[in-house]
């Protein structure tokens, strides 16, 4: 026992050779590295990318006006003189009504996903933390939402009040609270039963505190990832509360409106018709990628 | 040793970690007032079941344990697992709330309104939780997790951080190498270093070890528990250290508990426990043990069957269903812990030593070894003769 | 088991109820005076009155709401303010319509869905995973009433094998599923149906076959040398309670959310008089047709997890 009376005593240093490589890692530097190193993922952020600086700069990007009408020039094909991607049924540019219609459908895409990640993630932390009575009140209450499927429950609400951006808005809000809800309660709840949450709460911490320190960070990953995922079904859905008159009100330039309106004219001029559908594909299907290349990078199991 | 202890010290000490001389400031009621009292504390987990998710039935898992932690000692707390001695560390904590029954800080009561506010009960207690994959926040680096307490009770950022990085260096680990890691870049043992570290990081007095080297390989184990050791004297601690494993638990203990199925069987000077066991659990959890002496071999299982379901314990004494020596008294009577035995007392909860219940065998029960029991070849033993 | 399932029903109650008072507050969500939202507005003074007395709206919330139940219990959903119908008998026969493409758009996803899902698990990582998987990706990502509308430009406008919309010149009474006249009309409603569920049931199956391939019974039979027929069947016989409850909540989710494909294909469902009630601001007809359409998907998912608790012993539920 003599040597161990100095103030570390030798022989009990852990350290060994581990201690010659410095170089430290936290999760998210690992979700990074990851990330940088996956092709797919990359490519479809860049396209992701690419839509948003379209739809922020579309004032400058986009040729013509998107609103410009012009009765001659009405529904034509790809390539018909300097109209790039033809023109709908009212003789306005494809071109500047794709690009300026990625406004409104990315802003109902992102949104309503941002607005129920506040919302119902702080109600399943909230609910998982806290467990007993609380949890049983707001997730019997999620239930209740999760009785519809999506799309009738966003048109149930929109139908109700009436069209509109914003109440296309709220609806969709709405639609998202109850899954991002359900996935922070799950989260939070497995993340409160581990042993540094209890070491946590045996040093004096406050529920608070620990929400902040030490549930939040475990809780952000799997949370996020399937925010990421919403996206894409949000900007379906929104596109399809468009399409049914409930989203966003003509002449605004939107993917889901201009498939309604044009879907008259399929018999003259398919390809421009199909148009609309293709750019809500290819960014619903980027999303859908990303959340997938989120969720490998982070190792989220959902 | 103590001069030889401060004179070695100078260099790592810093103003901000006690190191806590025999007459300790925080010391309220004198040497002589237990640490800690545990007075009939019992916890009752409902089973809820039938179509309606009622409650159906009580799992019993601590069920009316009584003893005291004498300062400055180690109170090791052995028995099966399941038998409640996770419970009991997590009651103790206050961490888990409490059907019923007492626990009294050195003279003031714990989570009463008018005893020991909660925010010094836990500045003066802490835990060290078994290393497993979820006793570090894996989002945090390490020092972080370390500074949290002291944090709570608001020391600053950068007086944390400090306080984090010294105790790292008392625990074995090189503050500047191992601070700003992440747990998920730590072996076990050293992650059970900073476990230690973060509950050193209150300035406690009492550190409740559960299972606390039960997950390491078994060198490590060995300088984790000399490590213990060491802590236990530099910081005047006390430890309460609850272990499946009797030879790590006879290394580090001063006195022993044994539990059995959220009950307690016996306590006692370590010593005695282990070289004269009463009660026939502790008795065959002792005669279980491996030796490496292949005299002290067992031919034969001493004690057979998994211990019963602690939903609906055996009437009587708990352990007849198990017993080579019961009775018909075994199975209607509840044999209790004698009252009014210090500390240093050896007691037993069993018919067999009480002349007043009337066992056949009081007075004449066969002893457990026929020789000494031989001191255990636990690496950890061996680790510390090296 | 039995437990359980009472369990089960019980927990039902609550949610369903809860649907009811969603329902009747959408009354409440529309702009104006919920009064105004249920009559006609050529609506003489006197049907008025009549009207305001039946559902009670001088009385408080609760009790409205508890007659509203009532009758809503006792089959009565209110007229119609544009047929002036009973709006549970125009529920009814749209529902009708709804079953036939749902059932046969989720048969079809499930059979397409299973083999290919099986097939990528068995060459898990070959090519034929991949398309499998890039299948599924596209099946949840494509707007499928845009699809729909590809669909119609190809067969229906550029090869002009198919028609384009409606359910064929009987409507929904002439309708047989036996007859190729009627059938035609509902192929390319079924197909645009089964592409999200193809997606999501290929992923399952995928999954749920990988993992038991993947478990060390398997390993075991190989070695006892059984036939990779043999294995692959054992692996499909585990995968496939877990798959079919999928297939039930598909089912749910295509019977509720069927309201943009029969309105591109103006196929008289729920989801066309949904979209009706929508144009015409038709609350009455809103209300009943979500209210059954919810209850329709609770009860499926109650059905599902009875019957998979049933069918699978494994999955043991406290």
């Amino acid at each position: 026992m003599s040597n161990a009376t100095t103030s570390v005593p030798s022989g009990l240093d852990a350290g060994g050779l581990d201690q010659l490589s410095p170089d430290v890692r936290s999760y998210w530097q690992m979700v990074g590295f990851r990330l940088r190193h996956d092709p797919v993922t990359l490519f479809f952020g860049a396209v992701i990318l690419f839509v948003i600086l379209a739809a922020i700069f579309a004032p400058l990007i986009a040729p013509k006006d998107p609103t410009l009408t012009s009765m001659i020039d009405r529904l034509k094909p790809i390539g018909y003189k300097d109209y790039l991607l033809g023109t709908d049924e009212l003789g306005r540019d494809m071109t500047s009504r794709l690009i300026w219609g990625a406004r409104s459908s990315l802003l109902m895409g992102l949104m309503p996903v941002v607005f129920a990640l506040l919302i119902g993630g702080a109600l399943g932390v909230i609910a998982g933390y806290v467990g007993g009575k609380t949890n049983m009140v707001i997730m019997r209450i999620m239930d209740v939402f999760y009785a519809f499927p999506s799309i009738l429950l966003a048109v149930a609400i929109s139908g109700a009040m009436g069209g509109g951006m914003l109440n296309g808005l709220i609806s969709l809000t709405i639609v998202f609270i109850p899954p991002m809800c359900r996935i922070a309660e799950t989260a939070t709840t497995q993340v409160r039963g581990l042993d540094f949450v209890e070491a946590a709460r045996a040093t004096g911490g406050g529920t608070g505190s620990i929400i902040v320190t030490h549930i939040l960070g475990n809780v952000l990953a799997p949370v996020f990832v399937y925010a990421s995922g919403m996206v894409s079904v949000s900007i379906l859905l929104a596109s399809g509360l468009s399409f049914l008159g409930l989203g966003v009100a003509p002449p605004t330039p939107d993917w889901g409106l201009m498939l309604s309106t044009l879907r008259q004219a399929i018999y003259m001029n398919p390809i421009v018709c199909a148009l609309p559908g293709v750019a809500i594909l290819i960014t619903s299907l980027s999303f859908n990628m990303v959340s997938d290349g989120l969720r490998q990078a982070m190792d989220v199991k959902l | 040793m103590v001069t030889k202890e401060k004179s070695a010290d100078t260099k790592a000490r810093a103003p901000s970690v006690e190191v806590v001389p025999p007459g300790d400031p925080r010391d309220r009621g004198g040497p002589a007032q237990p640490m800690f009292m545990v007075r009939d504390l019992k916890k009752h987990f409902p089973v809820r079941g039938g179509a309606l998710n009622r409650t159906v039935a009580k799992v019993l898992a601590v069920d009316g344990v009584s003893f005291e932690v004498v300062k400055g000692e180690t109170l090791g707390i052995v028995g099966e697992s399941g038998c409640g001695k996770s419970t009991l560390a997590r009651l103790l904590m206050h961490l888990i709330d409490i059907t019923d029954g007492e626990l009294i800080f050195d003279g003031e009561e714990v989570g009463v309104r008018n005893g020991i506010a909660m925010r010094d009960f836990r500045k003066a207690a802490q835990m060290v939780f078994q290393d497993s994959y979820s006793s570090l926040n894996p989002r945090l680096p390490v020092e972080d997790s370390i500074a949290y307490g002291p944090r709570v009770h608001g020391m600053s950022k950068k007086e944390a951080k400090n306080l984090a990085r010294e105790l790292l260096g008392k625990v074995g680990l090189r503050p500047e190498v191992f601070g700003p890691r992440y747990p998920h870049e730590l072996s076990g043992g050293q992650k059970q270093r900073v476990n230690i570290a973060r509950a050193l990081a209150m300035s406690p007095r009492l550190v409740i070890l559960d299972e606390a080297v039960s997950a390491l390989d078994k060198s490590v184990e060995a300088q984790v528990l000399n490590l213990l050791r060491h802590l236990k004297r530099h910081f005047n601690l006390t430890y309460v250290f609850i272990s499946h494993d009797l030879n790590v638990v006879q290394y580090i203990s001063d006195r022993v508990l044994v539990m059995y199925l959220g009950e307690v069987v016996e306590i006692g000077p370590v010593d005695e426990i282990y070289a004269k066991p009463k009660h026939p659990y502790t008795r065959a959890l002792l005669k279980s043990r491996l030796s490496m002496d292949p005299d002290e071999r067992m031919d034969e299982a001493p004690i057979t069957g998994d211990p019963p379901n602690p939903i609906n314990p055996p009437s009587g004494c708990r352990f007849h269903t198990r017993c080579q020596f019961a009775e018909t008294l075994c199975k209607t009577v509840a044999p209790k812990l004698p009252e009014g035995a210090r500390p240093s007392d050896h007691v037993t909860a069993c018919h067999m030593y009480n002349q007043t219940a009337g066992h056949s065998l009081f007075g004449k029960v066969p002893p457990a070894f026929e020789t000494p029991v031989a001191e255990p070849a636990s690496s950890a033993r061996v680790a510390a003769k090296a | 088991m039995l437990n359980y399932i009472l369990r089960r029903v019980a927990y039902a109650i609550p949610i369903s109820l809860g649907v009811t008072i969603f329902c009747f507050a959408l009354v409440y969500l529309a702009p104006g005076d919920p009064l105004t939202r249920l009559l006609p507005d050529d609506a003489t003074a006197e049907t008025i009155a009549l009207i305001k007395a039946a559902y009670g709206f001088d009385k408080p919330i609760p009790i409205q709401y508890l007659n509203w139940l009532g009758r809503a219990l006792t089959g009565d959903l209110g007229q119609s303010i544009q047929t002036n119908r009973a709006v549970a008998d125009e529920v009814l026969i749209a529902l009708g319509n709804t079953i036939i493409i749902s059932t046969a758009a989720v048969i079809l996803a499930f059979t397409l869905a299973f083999v290919m899902g099986t097939v990528a698990a068995y060459y898990n990582g070959g090519v034929a995973d991949r398309v499998a998987t890039s299948v599924s990706v596209l099946g949840v990502s494509i707007p499928n009433y845009w699809f729909g509308i590809v669909l119609i430009i190809i067969f229906a406008v550029n090869l002009r094998w198919l028609p384009a919309t409606g359910m064929g010149p009987g409507g929904s009474e002439g309708f047989s599923i036996w007859e190729w006249s009627s059938v035609k009309f509902a192929i390319l409603p079924v197909l645009t149906m089964a592409m999200v569920p193809i997606g999501i049931i290929m992923r399952s199956t995928r999954s749920a076959v990988s993992e038991v391939l993947s478990q060390d019974f398997v390993q075991t039979l190989r070695a006892k040398g059984m036939g990779e027929a043999a294995v692959l069947r054992h692996a499909v016989r585990n995968a496939l309670p877990g798959v079919l409850a999928v297939m039930g909540l598909q089912f749910g989710y295509l019977m509720g959310g069927s309201i943009l494909i029969e309105t591109i294909f103006t196929w008289p469902g729920t989801g066309s008089l949904l979209n009706q009630a929508i144009l015409n601001r038709d609350i009455p007809v809103l209300q009943g047709t979500i209210l059954v359409l919810a209850l329709i998907f609770v009860m499926t998912n109650l059905a599902v997890d009875i019957l998979q608790t049933a069918v699978d012993p494994r999955i043991k539920r406290g």
